[in-house]
């Protein structure tokens, strides 16, 4: 096994360079890196876009068959409606919490941080299969949804189900990158506004909200592209009537071994996120990237 | 400036929806049924003891274990290399460097999984523990990167300077002071890492195997492929392990600020 011995063995501490020459270490300190990367990760990769044009033969049967089979174009366009809806409902319910954060005083903010770290840090199996229960025939939601007059609405199987819990299991990817954006807005600005003579809602309107844009396509951007390919939800909640493109991915590869499509369905995918994170890339400067890695590293921050 | 009432009720109703759904695994947990039934009919302590004495179980835990802490030093080690590697580097090199050990958080786990089972099928790596250990180190690489260089970022390069013109050797200036400086980093990376790995579902469901199970996918077979219980007990616990620390953090940052500005 080649592969191995190039992972274990060349990330030994840097070999002392005789005369220090401290430039050269740079690119030998990343070799490792850059080498496992590479083996684990580049390569496979391009083996697997080479497979989408030539398993099983030749051509862009894969890709053609993507927008012409109508199951595949069912599932491309319910996965893409269901990462929207849950964008949407994620940045509607952020907004204001991320918003809160900024106001709230020293212990209301610290249990507000809690609140969004608690989730997400918590197993994703662990909150999916809490859904889980709640959502099953007979469970809590449907006698709450009872009480309202709509008894026996089955909701477990159902892409509603997903999308529900595929927003609450974002939802802190959301909040995380949208506060740390608001918190850095001067908030003189809104009392120069309305010292104006703007009234609060104008103000928020024509000032801050436009201010806080670069948090919230930050937030939108990074939920949207996670959404795309969510297998766990849809799979615990969903049903292969409800399927999303991860799940079809899954079962072309394991079950089928159908590299060149599920490869075709991972191309795609790959081309939508990178054209999604380039346009809120735009959008917002290079900052916000930034920010919304540092965001989901910064698990650890506190 | 205060916030409106409704905008505080809104922020609760929120701060209800993220905390309290999961919390239903805990009563779920205590219950005597073997149903996912809920709210319980009964109380036991079945799904605990299940879940420390059954050997898939158990077994299942070892496992993450085992490939949390593989991947979390291989992770690290590379990481922390490539880290302190890139801040040598000039400005244009850097930010290649960077994008490339920084892209395998913006591809979708699912297509990562696709191209490591399948390259890996063919290297005879699937169904092992150790290829699933190589799998996460890809996927955990670029916390460690992230969390190494912003602790490097705030570092005075003098320093590193200062402890060459002093005579002491690369290597040395590396341990000594370099790395001392940046272990902060190096271990909140190495815990990202173990995390990253020990709570990814879908690159494992997919290279397991009957002797590579780890304790996520024992969970998702325990809900897709038969009906056990003990998923909830391995949740809960799961909640706890991840919620007391981070409480306990919040407390003592909430004290220690509150010395820190004595009025």
């Amino acid at each position: 096994m080649p592969a191995i011995t190039t992972a274990a063995a060349p990330e030994a501490p840097p070999s002392p360079a005789p005369g220090g020459r401290r430039r050269a270490a740079g690119p030998l300190l990343l070799l490792p890196a850059l080498v496992a990367l590479t083996l684990f990760f580049v390569l496979p990769l391009l083996s697997i876009l080479l497979d989408s044009f030539t398993d099983p033969e030749p051509g862009l049967g894969n890709y053609a068959s993507l927008f012409t089979d109508g199951y595949t174009l069912r599932v491309l366009g319910r996965t893409l409606l269901v990462a929207l809806v849950v964008t949407v409902a994620g940045v509607t319910l952020a907004y204001p919490y991320a918003y809160m954060m900024t106001l709230a005083g020293q212990t209301a903010r610290a249990v507000m941080i809690t609140v969004v770290l608690v989730p997400f840090w918590t197993s994703m199996l662990a909150r999916n299969f809490a859904w889980m229960v709640l959502m099953q025939d007979g469970g809590v939601v449907q006698g709450l949804l009872g009480l309202v007059g709509l008894g026996e609405v089955t909701l477990l199987g159902t892409t509603t189900a997903v999308a529900i819990s595929m927003t609450q299991v974002l939802l802190p990817f959301m909040v995380l990158p949208m506060f740390s954006v608001m918190q850095q807005i001067d908030r003189r600005l809104l009392l120069a506004g309305q010292s104006l003579g703007a009234s609060r809602l104008a103000t928020f309107r024509k000032v801050y909200f436009p201010l806080s844009l670069p948090g919230v396509a930050a937030g939108a951007s990074l939920v949207f592209v996670l959404a795309l390919g969510f297998y766990v939800t849809p799979a615990l909640l969903g049903s292969p009537q409800s399927s999303l493109i991860a799940q079809v991915i899954s079962v072309r590869t394991r079950e089928l071994l159908d590299f060149g499509g599920a490869g075709a369905m991972g191309v795609f995918m790959l081309v939508v996120t990178l054209a999604v994170l380039a346009a809120s890339r735009r959008l917002t400067g290079p900052g916000a990237a930034a920010g919304a890695a540092h965001a989901i590293a910064g698990r650890n921050d506190r | 400036m205060t916030a409106r009432p409704w905008l505080k009720i809104v922020a609760v109703l929120i701060g209800l929806f993220l905390t309290v759904p999961t919390m239903v695994v805990l009563p779920m947990s205590f219950s005597s049924a073997k149903t996912f039934r809920f709210p319980p009919e009964g109380w036991s302590l079945e799904w605990y003891e299940r879940l420390f004495t059954s050997p898939e179980w158990t077994v299942a835990i070892q496992n993450s274990l085992q490939v949390g802490l593989i991947t979390a030093v291989f992770a690290t080690v590379l990481g922390t290399a490539a880290a302190i590697g890139v801040t040598r580097l000039g400005e244009r090199a850097r930010g290649l460097a960077v994008g490339f050990l920084l892209s395998p958080i913006i591809i979708p786990n699912i297509l990562i999984a696709l191209v490591i089972f399948s390259a890996f099928l063919r290297l005879g790596l699937t169904g092992s523990l150790f290829g699933i250990a190589l799998a996460h180190t890809a996927l955990a690489l670029p916390f460690v990167v992230i969390a190494v260089t912003a602790r490097l970022q705030g570092m005075d390069p003098a320093l590193q300077k200062a402890g060459g013109s002093l005579g002491a050797t690369p290597f040395s200036v590396f341990r000594k002071v370099t790395l001392p400086l940046a272990m902060p980093g190096v271990l909140s990376g190495a815990v990202l890492a173990f995390v990253t790995s020990f709570d990814e579902v879908v690159i494992a469901l997919f290279l397991q195997s009957p002797t590579a199970i780890t304790l996520p996918v024992q969970m998702f077979n325990s809900v897709t492929v038969q009906i056990d219980p003990t998923i909830s007990a391995a949740s809960s616990l799961m909640v706890l392990v991840v919620s007391v620390p981070i409480l306990l953090g919040q407390v003592i940052g909430a004290r220690r600020g509150r010395r820190g500005t004595p009025r």
